[in-house]
């Protein structure tokens, strides 16, 4: 890990030179700045006088942040949202009852100003704050029930595919499948305008942070009959730092900054532009152009080619964090020869990733050797510090003693050739033909590497037609279980064809407690069992996400899971 | 006509019985034709002498040899890859640099000048033959005829191509012939167009009444006068799907339906190397020289080829 | 056979080529593998089985099949499958709009200056302005529009900062897209027209002309250019439809929220009625221009005949 330590110490060098400069900076370049600031008269009022931040720093007079959406959010409807697109969007639109502290990791008050939790972890009552909507109204307890009855209920049109991430709501289930028909018998009940009281399944130690969540966001009770009420900027009452102001299809999206705001001091951006460009190699020229304030991920993406050359022609601006997700190559464990485990436990040992690292994905990933990455919580701390995934070693000579065995146990002399299927993308199709390249080099493999359409390779995949394919894993929430309960018996993500009941049972006791430690062993036992013990899949390296930031640009946070928190970023003058 | 002259001052003392008949064909005396064969060595003559002609034909040559061979002098394979090699520049050991993957480019610019010829040229061909006899036959006819197949054209011209890219992508199994078909499937629509307007304009002009007047079949009457005077835009359009097949090839293989990664196309090769273009020039600049090579070359030997083809260039 | 009748008779036929265009379309789109709500991270069946529900995807095919033949009968393109609650003809508008004007100036551009070219090609046949314009005319044929607009957009907007590197919010914006976008055309129509000029200066009433004296200018205006110029016209019937319906590649590259785009985004994500709208929406204006170019024809050659047939 001294690689992890010399990053620190380079970040740190950069945030000490970027105040000084900054510092300096700011005086000569206050006169200049003044005359053209005269049409923003009152954003530097506000910025000016509101803000007592942090000593010599100066803030410009325009207060726009731009920035790049490579793609545009299908729907601005919190029910019906389901992309990364749209999260960054919503975040500055809506607050939920409470808000993610990505340096911290941990949910802080929202809308709830407070809150309490029964003994037994299952019941939370929400005390909420004087906030209003755009439009005036008071945020109210009801604002939450209605927007929760929205998504759970199966009748709302459409219905909302993330339903389920309701489901931790005692009886949320039952209501979308209809075992229950009366609301009222669903875990969420306003006790009056500024109390809402939630009841959930089980204990859920992550609770607190879903609700931070865009599913989990209050609507306001104009939405109620009027259908399209999300697909204009005139009809979207919001509660968030900001308001939908502009909205042209494909070409451009505009959020002002709401006034109305319960936390308005705090924001000091006055507009944020988002351009719609879906090609890195554009959004990296209008950065270093000075046509973006920001570029690269999570919004955004600075080609792989260019990564190495960026980090260092801009080493200031240059911004790498690590991400909680997951790379991996899964097996249709289903089918000969992957149904043995010595043979996928060989390919697994055979791939190089600090190579592949390092000369293909260039992104500065972190090698992977275990499923859930870390950046997730644990018991205490991060899970990943306290577990460590050493389920497996790369070494070539062990692996092809592994391959020999289990292909005696097959009956075969040779591997077949073997087929990797990737979805259409170069940085797919480098990391395919680099390790088809390793394996034949170390053991002798032939390997078809498969391009596919998304969605065939997708249908593909689900319906366990294919034999190697690759596949990503982003945290839903910050526990380790998002990576874990994807894995047990007919499990809607599992498309490996993996059937283990002893895992299965692992992960519904996990599920059943509300012992933080307990539940940190009952997932290593599960994380052993399907990596070490049984290789379904091969882990290549967890995500870091690589960025560029104008050094006056402030502010900007990347919770755990890599989703971009704009509401408290500011512009220094520069 | 001098030698008509000559027979006439031929001695005239000559006897009925010296007089046999041969047998003439009347219809075949009113067909106004030169003779075919030597039509084709006279453009081959004409031809000849076009230097510009004659040199890009002789680099296209060049390139098809270059690409058939030169991989074989190389000690580098087209999809091995060196990764602690990448994105070198052009150096004694690898002539054309190196990829991302560490790769000789030198190998898979021949290499994949190789596939793309194969596809540029097949699907050009099949264009060409297509598109020629169904333009053909939509402006001779013209009417109902027209009518239908026109429509039928517009309609397979209008459903969405990448609908049927990916219904190919689910039914065949990727390969040149795959890919070749997913070309030509609209591919050749272009061409019928330009030959339907050439053909509707031919079509009245007063050579074709002539030919028409003295009992010309329809056939001959397109094959023979109407076509070779469209031979102009013809030439043209060919000329532009060549490139055309050469980056869509690249595109449909991106998609996953023609030839797969490793295996190398120009195409491809320019398509993966465009964002780095600035930092590792030689990656773009190789293949993408060399398609424009071919091009040219193409292009000039087309001209070349229409000034002796087209009769009415004819001094 | 009048006028009235030829256009209703072209009316008829492409009233059932639209019908024809529609049905391939919708069954071929329907067997492709894939649907609006396929994802990675998968829905529970539940939700899933109401979402096939909610947009009578569960029904069978030819049931689904009639029902959007009646809702088209009735003018209605339907909701966007993906982009929730947006009527698919808002969608055609705003993407078109972009792609539509940014089209219209290519087609201008490409016209002007590849008749130019052309013509000074012909005119010069093989001096040196001819070889000189050909070389650019094959390059600009050979060399595809993303790396002229990777390449312009490097030169003109980073090095020189003369245009902005991407975005569509005025005039200047439209620089780059459109040179791109017309750079094959342009190359394609200077050849087209240099080839067909080529032949009519040799033809014979060019050298009647001539020898009744009449001035060069007037030669070439009233007969090499209205004579060379038919292939383009041939040409730019279905240039117009695809130029104005987008390209994917440039919208791509320079952020421009047009028609292409939007259409390739809903065939990635198997947004159907999106799919069914675009394409209903590009064949008649593909019809629409081909028509036009029919018509065109008789000006441009007054002796086409259009009703056609084999009158002898």
């Amino acid at each position: 890990m001294k690689k992890s330590k010399s990053l620190l110490l380079m970040i740190a060098i950069v945030l000490v030179i970027g105040t000084v400069l900054a510092g300096c900076g700011s005086n000569n370049a206050n006169n200049g700045n003044n005359a053209a600031a005269t049409n923003n008269a009152t954003a530097t009022d506000n910025a000016g006088t509101n803000t007592g931040n942090t000593g010599d720093e100066k803030l410009a007079a325009d207060q726009t942040l731009r920035i790049n959406l490579s793609a545009e959010p299908p729907t601005f409807d919190p029910a019906q949202a389901q992309d990364s697109q749209a999260n960054t969007v919503l975040k500055t639109m809506y607050e939920g009852l409470t808000r993610m502290n990505d340096e911290t990791g941990q949910a802080e008050p929202g809308i709830a100003e407070k809150w309490d939790v029964s003994a037994d972890g299952l019941v939370y009552t929400f005390h909420l704050r004087d906030a209003v909507w755009s439009n005036g109204d008071p945020v109210e307890a009801a604002d939450f029930v209605r927007a929760w009855k929205r998504v759970l209920d199966p009748n709302t049109d459409p219905t909302a595919p993330y339903a389920y991430q309701l489901y931790y709501l005692k009886n949320g289930e039952e209501y979308y499948t209809k075992k229950v028909t009366d609301f009222n018998e669903v875990g969420v009940k306003a006790v009056d305008a500024k109390t809402l009281e939630v009841t959930l399944k089980a204990p859920t130690p992550y609770f607190l942070g879903l609700l931070s969540f865009y599913t989990y966001y209050p609507v306001h009770k104009s939405v109620e009959g009027n259908a399209k009420w999300a697909t204009s900027k005139d009809t979207m009452i919001t509660n968030g730092a900001f308001t939908l102001t502009e909205w042209t299809t494909g070409q451009s999206l505009q959020v002002t900054k709401n006034e109305k705001y319960w936390d308005a001091a705090s924001i000091k951006l006055s507009k944020i532009d988002f351009s719609l460009v879906n090609s890195g190699a554009t959004e990296l020229l209008s950065y270093k152009n000075g046509e973006l304030d920001r570029a690269g991920g999570p919004t955004g993406e600075i080609p792989t080619d260019q990564i190495p050359i960026v980090s260092k022609e801009l080493p200031n601006e240059f911004v790498r964090k690590g991400i909680a997700s997951v790379y991996y190559y899964e097996f249709n464990i289903t089918e000969k020869p992957f149904d043995n485990a010595k043979i996928r436990k060989a390919l697994a040992m055979t791939v190089n990733r600090q190579v592949l690292i390092d000369n293909v994905t260039l992104g500065g990933q972190l090698p992977a050797y275990g499923f859930v990455p870390p950046g997730i919580a644990g018991a205490n701390g991060e899970y990943r510090t306290a577990v460590k995934d050493s389920y497996f070693t790369e070494d070539a000579e062990a692996a092809k003693a592994l391959l020999a065995e289990g292909l005696k146990e097959e009956g075969l002399d040779k591997l077949p050739t073997v087929t990797l299927s990737y979805n259409t993308s170069e940085g797919h199709k480098k990391i395919a033909l680099a390790i088809a390249d390793m394996w034949k080099n170390a053991l002798g493999i032939d390997v078809q590497t498969v391009n596919q359409e998304w969605a065939v390779f997708i249908e593909n995949r689900q319906n366990l037609n294919y034999q190697i394919a690759r596949a990503g894993w982003t945290a839903d929430y910050n526990d380790p279980m998002t990576f874990l309960d994807m894995w047990v018996t007919g499990g809607g993500n599992n498309d490996t064809g993996y059937a283990n009941p002893e895992y299965d049972k692992l992960i519904n006791e996990a599920k059943a407690s509300s012992d933080l430690a307990a539940r940190q062993e009952m997932f290593a036992k599960a994380e052993k069992m399907l990596i070490e013990d049984d290789m379904i899949l091969i882990p290549l390296y967890y995500y870091t996400n690589n960025s560029l930031t104008k050094e006056y640009l402030k502010g900007v946070t990347l919770d755990f899971s890599g989703a971009i928190d704009l509401t408290r970023g500011y512009l220094l003058e520069h | 006509m001098a030698s008509d002259k000559n027979l006439v001052s031929l001695d005239a003392n000559l006897k009925p019985e010296d007089f046999r008949k041969i047998g003439i064909d009347e219809k075949q005396a009113e067909v106004i034709q030169r003779e075919s064969l030597s039509a084709w060595r006279d453009s081959w003559q004409r031809l000849r002498q076009n230097k510009m002609a004659m040199t890009a034909l002789g680099i296209l040559g060049l390139i098809v040899l270059a690409a058939i061979f030169a991989p074989y002098f190389s000690k580098f394979n087209y999809y091995s890859n060196d990764l602690l090699n990448t994105n070198k520049p052009p150096s004694g050991d690898h002539f054309f640099g190196t990829d991302d993957l560490g790769r000789d480019i030198f190998v898979r610019t021949w290499y994949g000048a190789r596939i793309s010829l194969i596809v540029g040229l097949a699907a050009a061909a099949i264009d060409l033959l297509i598109g020629v006899i169904y333009g053909g036959i939509m402006g001779y006819f013209g009417g109902r005829v027209d009518n239908i197949m026109n429509k039928f054209s517009e309609i397979l011209y209008a459903i969405p191509y990448l609908l049927v890219v990916i219904l190919l992508l689910v039914v065949m199994e990727p390969s040149l012939g795959t890919i070749i078909l997913a070309l030509t499937i609209t591919g050749w629509i272009n061409m019928s167009w330009i030959v339907r307007g050439e053909i509707m304009q031919l079509k009245n002009r007063e050579f074709v009444l002539a030919s028409r007047s003295m009992g010309a079949g329809s056939k001959r009457l397109l094959f023979r006068h109407l076509l070779p005077n469209a031979v102009g835009p013809i030439i043209v359009t060919i000329t532009l799907s060549v490139p055309n097949a050469i980056f869509a090839e690249a595109f449909l293989s991106f998609l996953g339906l023609g030839v797969q990664a490793p295996v190398a196309s120009l195409g491809s090769m320019i398509n993966d190397s465009l964002t780095g273009w600035l930092y590792y020039p030689w990656r773009f600049l190789f293949p993408a020289i060399l398609v424009s090579l071919i091009m040219l070359s193409f292009n000039i030997f087309g001209d070349g080829l229409r000034d002796a083809l087209d009769p009415k260039l004819k001094k | 056979m009048g006028m009235v009748r030829y256009v209703a008779n072209k009316l008829f036929y492409m009233l059932v080529s639209l019908f024809v265009l529609i049905s391939a379309t919708f069954f071929l789109m329907k067997a492709i593998p894939g649907d609006p709500f396929t994802s990675e991270k998968k829905v529970p069946p539940e939700i899933k089985a109401r979402l096939y529900e909610q947009y009578g995807l569960d029904k069978p095919l030819y049931h689904q099949y009639f029902k959007y033949l009646g809702d088209i009968a009735q003018g209605d393109l339907g909701v966007s499958m993906k982009r929730l609650n947006q009527d698919v003809t808002h969608l055609i508008g705003q993407t078109f709009s972009a792609s539509l004007k940014l089209g219209v100036v290519a087609i201008i551009v490409s016209v002007i200056v590849g008749v130019f070219l052309g013509m000074i090609a012909a005119l010069y046949h093989r001096k040196f302005i001819d070889s000189a314009a050909m070389v650019l005319a094959v390059l600009g044929i050979a060399v595809p529009s993303f790396v002229v607009a990777s390449v312009l957009q490097y030169v003109l907007a980073y090095k020189f900062h003369w245009v902005p590197v991407s975005g569509f919010k005025g005039p200047i914006y439209y620089i780059l897209p459109v040179a791109a976008l017309s750079a094959q055309p342009i190359a394609f129509i200077a050849r087209l027209t240099r080839s067909s000029m080529l032949e009519v200066l040799h033809a014979d009433y060019i050298k009647t002309a001539k020898a009744k004296g009449l001035s060069w200018a007037a030669i070439l205006s009233r007969h090499v250019l209205r004579n060379g110029i038919l292939p383009v016209v041939t040409y730019l019937g279905p240039m117009t439809a695809n130029v104005v319906t987008g390209s994917v590649v440039i919208e791509q590259i320079f952020g421009i929220g047009g028609i292409g785009k939007q259409f390739v985004e809903a065939i990635g994500v198997r947004d159907y009625t999106v799919i069914m709208g675009i394409t209903i929406f590009y064949g008649v204006l593909l019809m629409l221009a081909r028509f036009i170019t029919d018509i065109a024809y008789v000006f441009v050659d007054p002796r086409i005949k259009l009703t056609g047939g084999k009158e002898g």
